[in-house]
């Protein structure tokens, strides 16, 4: 997400519209038609999913937090390799402490998510979710973030990686090409989790 | 884990802590996105438009990088000091604004465009070609207005009170392009039904 394409300068004519929207619409296009694949998982799982509205809810979340994770994981390890404190071990402890912390935050995240999931489909009149008990709702959601949560790791260190050594800024390959995959695996995940749960 | 030293406990946590809070405000929004999605009328407006399920995904992720992609060039500039954080008729700041809307609008309408596609060309029942583009457009040009006008009060008004917008930017796009993204879609699909 974010700076993807963008090579702002200080003239004029990076600022034009035309600039703009010429660097911007051919990425937009490519990763909406990627996007079209979580789609495509979410309307072929329509069944699993309408009949437990309760799972609806989890989807934005779902969408945003494997971003949200794998920049705050990659947008760290790109600062460490500018600063050139960073050596790809999985010993090294920059790399670990910063696992360790995203894991941490995921467990945090996804417990909750889970229990204020089931908590709206308790709320009356407005009718949200429904169809999975506080064990089910709870199971799916911590199983399903780890899950992205590794995912969000793995690609964070590999992105990472692979800009050091190709020579590109990491700032910006890494962060959007990490979040616009974790958004895109985050609902695909929950669906594989859903099948196998529920 | 016998490499998990106090040291990267101590500093797992310092980092847990510098992070804990602005998950925690997309989460609340998410929350909100999803209990929007996940109320019976909009179940049912699912199953009523075939493809409207199918684009969801692309139609909140797009939010984030087109409005995403303003917050950080609107950053730049300011640290730059090519803009001033104030709403005037600056000609860099119109065309990243003017640019920004063509793009939301552009790709909404192509999102709408692709899902009636898809499910054509796979022989699956889709809702009509023309309602699918007219929620996202709808959709795409409510949440293109309130999304440009909320990114740059906030942007502006943190980096009036000393706030770097860099650590702003990639939480205000998620949060509100997923609250204000399925509300719309929503009202999209009832100005679809009224017109009909």
């Amino acid at each position: 997400m974010g700076n993807s394409g963008d090579a702002v300068g200080g003239s004029v004519g990076s600022w034009s519209v035309r600039a703009i929207v010429g660097t911007m619409i051919p990425v937009l296009a490519v990763l909406s038609v990627l996007e079209m694949g979580s789609g495509f998982v979410l309307h072929e799982l329509e069944q699993t999913f309408l009949g437990r509205p309760t799972l609806l809810v989890l989807v934005p979340v779902m969408i945003a937090m494997g971003g949200n994770l794998g920049s705050i994981l990659s947008a760290r390890l790109s600062t460490r390799l500018h600063l050139g404190t960073l050596s790809f071990s999985p010993r090294d402890p920059v790399i670990m402490t910063n696992v360790v912390a995203v894991l941490a935050l995921a467990a945090t995240v996804f417990t909750a998510l889970g229990f204020f999931a089931y908590g709206l489909t308790l709320v009356p009149v407005v009718g949200v979710g429904g169809g999975m008990t506080l064990r089910e709702t709870v199971l799916v959601s911590v199983v399903s973030g780890m899950a992205l949560a590794v995912v969000a790791v793995v690609l964070s260190i590999s992105a990472t990686y692979a800009s050091y050594r190709l020579g590109l800024d990491p700032d910006d390959t890494t962060i959007p090409v990490v979040t616009n995959l974790c958004d895109i695996l985050g609902v695909v995940i929950l669906a594989v989790v859903s099948l196998l749960v529920l | 884990m016998f490499f998990l030293s106090v040291s990267v406990v101590r500093d797992a946590a310092r980092i847990y802590r510098g992070s804990i809070a602005v998950l925690a405000v997309s989460l609340a929004g998410g929350l909100f996105a999803g209990s929007v999605l996940g109320v019976d009328s909009m179940a049912d407006a699912f199953t009523e438009y075939p493809g409207l399920l199918l684009l969801l995904p692309a139609f909140l992720a797009t939010r984030g990088n087109v409005y995403g992609a303003l917050g950080a060039r609107i950053s730049t500039g300011l640290h730059q000091g090519l803009i001033k954080p104030r709403l005037e008729r600056d000609s860099r700041l119109i065309n990243a604004v003017v640019a920004s809307f063509i793009n939301g609008i552009s790709v909404s309408v192509f999102i709408g465009f692709m899902s009636w596609g898809i499910l054509s060309v796979l022989g699956r029942e889709s809702a009509a070609l023309w309602e699918l583009v007219g929620v996202t457009l709808v959709a795409g040009l409510l949440t293109s207005v309130v999304m440009i006008i909320g990114l740059l009060l906030i942007v502006f008004g943190g980096y009036r009170r000393g706030i770097d917008p860099d650590n702003l930017v990639g939480p205000i796009v998620t949060t509100l392009g997923d609250m204000f993204g399925v509300v719309f879609l929503y009202i999209g699909v009832i100005v679809v039904e009224v017109m009909l």
